[in-house]
């Protein structure tokens, strides 16, 4: 385990918020066909109110900060925001689209120390890229602001979803940042947009697609291990929790709302009303989420998968438990072993119970 | 006998967890972290009080130690962080490079 895995367990088992995720922001100057946010402006925090989350975060423990949102530059006050978290001690990551980024910006974003800077790109192809984003040349604006903070020496990682429309690009993309010296990786989870409208989930890509995508050893380090069926379930493993949300994790929004995860639109308390640490541990909500070990899970505490699944429990909530199932993580876990989940097995065996395998209406024959 | 100043890299990020003081470079992503009397060393790295000072105030008071044997421990302390650009080391007086 390295030294870094091992901080972040002990802030793991201590219940230190050794993580979170800030959307200064949800204002965008792009309309991507897959975003899951609203992109008005609702009463965003001040700059001071941020400040003074900041200022909270540190003092509660909190060592990696990812600014994000909506695009972070749509903020006028961005670059304030940044010197305050680096004279706080943060690590910052910066996810962003880049768009407004030139070579004064990039200068800047080095001198603060700032760690990762995470740009979404979409295609290899400009047509593909602009379409995705609907922002007329945002692809070309994208790649200058790239190579601007490639040269200044930043760590920059191309961040690609993969879904429908970019499906066939992802080889040519990857072989771009490759030739531009920046890191690249590749998602293939599209989210329910924030007020629970499912219609995004129609980019997903095919299952039998992601049986492609997740043999592919371009694109996923150590296939062999990552494809294999999954081994029996320990004690141990039933034991054990699903990810770090609300455990060493948290998510605030632009509106000073504390989620357990960026994906877990579960409303936790808000940073305008109260302390964060009192939010972080007096949380109800938090508490809950918590308290759920995979054993407690309805259906994936007797699946096979349980010990190697992705499974994320912000959008088993979104299907309609936190304890539940996540079809999508489900699928992943299938398309990637070959072997079924308890879910879809359960799914299978309702519908084959419930309704005939071969339906015949009698023909409505009139005399 | 020159004196040693310590200063803070503006490409650090710290915090402190359980006792322990974790830093990170961003440059490079080197991550250490920093036992207690460490810690005191590094949060004294302003870069204008000399390091024989820091560790006569922080090290030997604080902690009880023999003040030769803490001089040498931090000197080797301080050339180590340096090597990993954590830490700027000079005979002058620095300026603190916090952003």
């Amino acid at each position: 385990m390295s030294l870094m895995s091992e901080m972040s367990q002990k802030a793991f088992d201590l219940g230190v918020p050794i993580s979170v995720h800030l959307d200064v922001t949800y204002r965008c100057n792009e309309r991507c066909v897959h975003c899951y946010l609203d992109h008005d402006d609702h009463g965003e925090m001040t700059t001071a109110e941020i400040k003074g989350v900041l200022d909270q975060l540190a003092e509660a423990g909190v060592f990696f900060l990812t600014f994000s949102g909506g695009e972070v530059f749509m903020r006028r006050d961005f670059f304030d925001l940044l010197e305050h978290a680096r004279r706080r001690l943060f690590n910052v990551k910066i996810k962003t689209n880049a768009v407004m980024i030139h070579e004064e910006e990039a200068r800047r974003i080095r001198s603060l120390g700032v760690d990762t800077i995470q740009i979404s790109v979409y295609s290899h192809r400009p047509e593909v890229h602009d379409a995705i984003t609907k922002l007329p040349h945002s692809f070309d604006r994208t790649m200058k602001a790239i190579r601007f903070l490639r040269d200044e020496g930043l760590r920059v990682t191309i961040a690609n979803v993969l879904m429908t429309a970019n499906l066939s690009d992802h080889y040519h993309l990857q072989k771009l940042a490759a030739e531009m010296g920046v890191h690249y990786t590749v998602d293939p989870t599209i989210t329910p947009m924030m007020d629970g409208d499912t219609s995004v989930l129609a980019l997903r890509i095919p299952g039998e697609e992601l049986t492609e995508v997740f043999h592919n050893p371009a694109l996923v380090a150590n296939m062999e291990e990552f494809c294999a069926p999954p081994k029996a379930p320990t004690e141990d493993d039933l034991e054990g929790y699903s990810c770090s949300a609300a455990h060493s994790f948290c998510y605030i929004s632009p509106y000073g709302d504390v989620f357990p995860c960026v994906q877990f639109p579960l409303p936790s308390g808000n940073v305008r009303k109260q302390k964060f640490l009192d939010i972080w541990n007096l949380s109800p909500q938090l508490k809950e989420v918590r308290s759920i070990q995979a054993k407690h899970l309805t259906v994936c505490s007797s699946c096979s998968h349980v010990n190697s699944c992705t499974r994320c429990p912000g959008l088993a909530y979104m299907e309609g438990s936190m304890r539940g199932p996540s079809t999508a993580d489900c699928e992943k876990s299938y398309y990637r072993t070959g072997v079924p989940t308890a879910n879809m097995l359960r799914q299978g065996a309702e519908k084959a119970g419930g309704m005939p395998l071969v339906q015949i209406q009698p023909l409505a024959v009139s005399i | 006998m020159s004196e040693t100043y310590i200063a803070r890299s503006s490409a650090i990020a710290a915090r402190m967890l359980a006792g322990e003081m974790m830093v990170m470079n961003s440059m490079d992503s080197t991550f250490f972290t920093l036992n207690e009397v460490a810690t005191a060393i590094w949060q004294a790295a302003d870069g204008r009080t000399p390091l024989r000072e820091i560790v006569r105030n922080r090290v030997c008071e604080q902690f009880d130690v023999d003040p030769e044997q803490a001089q040498t421990d931090a000197q080797e302390f301080v050339a180590e962080l340096s090597t990993h650009g954590i830490l700027l080391v000079s005979d002058h007086p620095l300026a603190s490079e916090a952003p």
